[in-house]
């Protein structure tokens, strides 16, 4: 049972630890997993697991999108119709948020790269402010729909007086009467509106999570110019959650 | 040695598990298991549970079976038997199959044959165990709360109409998916990143290459099943309308999004099947698989072609004739890579030394009841033939001798031959060939009949039958019963090898591979020092007589 008797017989067969830290070797750093020989190659190999984690999550909102094209050719003229009912410039404005914070994500991996860690800690806090106001202009954004009874399916047309919860002095006004200026088949438009924005919002949540958790483990001096792979993959994360709405926007949004 | 100390947190050394203890004794206590990252207890408790999944689903099929012994009521009313007959495809689908042999033997095999000390992501791969246990619960909560009588399809929009309870069910189908997902990152980062020196692509073994070809399947289709069980959630939550004729939607596009996946998941059933029956044959023949490089380029074709074919589950739900017919074309391709499997199979018998022991007798009933599934699949294939027989029982016996002739066969072969590495245990061979004579016959019995009365008519998932159906169904009933008294021999057998089988040597079966080069039961680095391969793992001519050895 003793580590001495293991550290004799091979450098690479010694040291299985569950933590992922190595006491009894000197070539392996306390970042270094048991299982890996070397840095570089555990470096590679959890970017290769992200890169196909997020392929999994291009097929996942590719059913989204297939819907979204399927109910398009059946329906242009509700889709022309309902697409004017959202808010171009809150989405524009989402837009520009998410894409300053995939530009803050990759400037909080390269700080870390440098080993600069307080510069990593305001760029991931900064990726985390944006995501929240992303979030911040979603809830009135959708609170706007609720108002006006745009809403999924079988639900659609009817208004729900959500003023105590928006404020109108935000200027959501209540709009209790049905939109029944749409076109037959808005109702689609909205499932689908809601299902992916709804899907992509919750990959946000996820987001704020995870970055929150990276940038404990920063503050915490986990990271360093030789060990950055957390951050990297949790930015690489961050710009596919970005990515999916810059299809989203124009879809949505602006096609007529 | 020790310089690191100083700086690493400070544990002594009793509290480090010596990685050259046998993986079973290194660590001990419930907790040592229930928070391992070891791939090998990881795989163990995924095969505990898999197991449960199978003898409950098979208490279903027996159930179902049962109820259909003599026409009208025998045992249950129709809704009963609905549900039955939903629980078993579901728990037999989602908690059986599709984990069976990836995530319980391939966890324990794939790191050992590649030469490495673990999966890349050991706390995903946990993670994984959790999210399918976790999505077993939501199974289980649907049973308990009136369970689904939908059919394992969850076809729309009677899933969107019926008040069964379809979102606990739908919901842990949709868990699952996410741990087999992890699962199928954590293998496919493992073999590219993870082999050991001089572990060339070439060199792997046949089933690393079925369960790479696999894991591109889980991480291409899951995700799509996730999202459409996702909508069918939010159709009957919120009334979204997407599969809905009334507001707006279309049933057939449920269909289409649910084959998407479960076509390429038919895939990820028999793949790594496929890649246990090279490595029996290969040790049982003493012979290297005939056309290595075919036969692994076979399962990647298979992983592709899955993807392009899941419309001829359509061809009576209204789809443009022209569809039907690539469709039709495409699926015939699938008999290429499947038949390279199957004649090499055969090739690499051709002058082997064959020794018939149980594990070898699993994998020839594998070709043998693989090959009647494959090419039935072939009738159903054409358009004017798959009218006739669509959703009789000639398609529940077709898929039936895809899924159980082989993914089954090859699951219980694998478990055979493994099951000594795995537990340091040899089992009573006597009685594991008693067992599979009634496997091999019951099953059999079972699906012949269904083949006949499917192709006279017979439609499926029916409560009652007219009487010139009777005797296929009487059959029938009766093969599941030698079916069910096989599988519970070979459970008394497993069970008496772990409570009094004697002590494996370390290669029993004097195989050339790698995972039988190291200890058994293997220490929990798996090896005691990394390998250095410099052969394949068939290459007879290139093993030593030690290594052939069985100590």
């Amino acid at each position: 049972m003793s580590a001495e008797a293991s550290s004799v017989v091979d450098p690479h067969a010694a040291g299985h630890d569950d933590h992922g830290h190595d006491e009894h070797e000197h070539e392996h750093p306390k970042f270094l997993a048991h299982h890996f020989d070397t840095p570089v190659q555990q470096f590679e190999s959890a970017k290769l697991g992200m890169w196909t984690f997020l392929v999994q999550e291009l097929l996942f909102f590719s059913g989204l999108f297939v819907a979204y094209g399927v109910f398009r050719s059946w329906y242009p003229e509700a889709f022309s119709g309902a697409s004017h009912e959202l808010n171009k410039v809150m989405g524009a404005g989402n837009t520009i948020v998410l894409l300053f914070s995939s530009w803050t994500a990759a400037m909080a991996v390269r700080a870390t790269q440098l080993g600069q860690k307080k510069m990593t800690s305001m760029f991931l806090l900064v990726t985390i402010a944006c995501a929240f106001i992303f979030l911040g202009v979603k809830y009135f954004e959708y609170g706007a729909k609720f108002n006006e009874g745009l809403l999924p399916g079988k639900y659609f047309g009817h208004a729900y007086d959500v003023s105590s919860i928006f404020p109108a002095s935000l200027g959501f006004h209540t709009n209790l009467e049905p939109s029944e200026h749409l076109p037959a088949h808005a109702s689609s438009y909205f499932s689908l509106y809601f299902m992916m924005t709804g899907v992509h919002a919750l990959h946000i949540i996820v987001g704020i999570g995870v970055l929150i958790w990276i940038w404990r483990r920063n503050e915490r001096g986990e990271f360093s110019k030789e060990f950055f792979t957390p951050v990297d993959i949790a930015a690489l994360y961050w710009h596919l959650v970005d990515l999916v709405w810059i299809y989203l926007f124009p879809l949505l949004y602006l096609i007529d | 040695m020790g310089a690191v100390s100083t700086t690493a947190p400070a544990r002594s050394h009793a509290d480090t598990p010596d990685p050259n203890e046998n993986y079973l004794k290194a660590t001990r206590g419930i907790a040592s298991w229930l928070f391992t990252l070891d791939h090998k207890r990881i795989g163990i408790m995924y095969l505990v549970l898999v197991l449960i999944a199978f003898a409950l689903g098979g208490t279903f099929a027996l159930l179902v079976r049962l109820e259909l012994f003599t026409r009208g009521r025998t045992l249950m009313d129709a809704d009963m038997y609905n549900r039955m007959f939903t629980l078993h495809g579901v728990v037999m689908v989602f908690l059986f199959i599709i984990p069976s042999i990836p995530a319980a033997l391939g966890n324990f095999v794939l790191p050992i044959q590649l030469g490495a000390k673990d999966v890349a992501f050991p706390r995903l791969n946990l993670m994984s165990l959790y999210i399918y246990a976790f999505g077993a619960c939501f199974a289980v909560y649907s049973m308990v709360d009136g369970a689904v009588d939908t059919g394992w399809t969850f076809y729309t929009p009677y899933s969107t109409t019926t008040n069964s309870a379809v979102i606990p069910m739908v919901l842990g189908a949709f868990i699952m998916g996410f741990s087999s997902i992890l699962t199928g990152v954590n293998f496919l980062v493992t073999v590219h990143k993870l082999r050991a020196p001089g572990q060339t692509w070439t060199r792997l073994s046949l089933f690393t290459w079925a369960l790479y070809a696999t894991s591109i399947i889980q991480v291409l289709a899951t995700p799509v099943l996730a999202i459409t069980l996702l909508l069918l959630t939010m159709e009957r939550f919120l009334g979204l309308g997407i599969f809905d004729p009334k507001l707006g939607g279309d049933p057939v596009l449920f269909q289409h999004f649910f084959w998407f996946y479960s076509h390429p998941a038919v895939y990820i059933m028999i793949v790594p099947g496929m890649g246990v029956v090279n490595e029996i044959l290969s040790t049982f023949s003493r012979r290297a698989i005939v056309g290595y490089m075919f036969v692994a380029m076979s399962s990647l074709a298979l992983a592709l072609l899955g993807f392009l074919v899941w419309g001829h589950h359509l061809f009576v739900s209204g789809m443009s004739e022209y569809a039907t017919m690539v469709f039709s074309a495409l699926t015939f391709l699938v008999a290429i890579p499947s038949g390279v499997k199957v004649f090499n199979w055969v090739a690499t018998l051709w002058k082997g030394s064959i020794r018939l022991e149980s594990p070898m007798l699993y994998a020839l009933s594998f070709i043998f009841l693989f090959t009647i599934g494959g090419l039935t699949g072939l009738f159903l294939g054409v358009l004017a033939i798959d009218v006739h027989l669509h959703d009789t029982y000639f398609v529940v016996a077709h898929f039936h001798y895809v899924m159980v002739g082989g993914t089954v066969m090859g699951f219980v072969g694998g478990l055979h031959y493994w099951w000594p590495k795995i537990t340091g245990k040899l089992y009573d061979e006597k009685m594991a060939k008693f067992a599979w004579f009634f496997v091999f016959i019951g099953f059999n019995v079972t699906f012949v009949a269904q083949f006949i009365m499917g192709s006279r008519g017979m439609p499926r998932r029916y409560y009652d039958y007219l009487p010139e159906f009777e005797i296929f169904h009487k059959t029938s009933t009766i093969g599941s019963w030698i079916l069910g008294f096989g599988f519970l021999t070979m459970a008394v057998m497993f069970v008496m090898s772990l409570k009094s089988g004697k002590k494996s040597t370390r290669n029993p079966w004097g195989s050339a591979a790698l995972e039988w080069q190291t200890a058994t039961p293997p220490p929990l680095a798996n090896f005691v020092k990394v390998p250095t391969l410099t052969r394949g793992p068939y290459d007879y001519h290139l093993a030593t007589e030690e290594e052939l050895s069985e100590k």
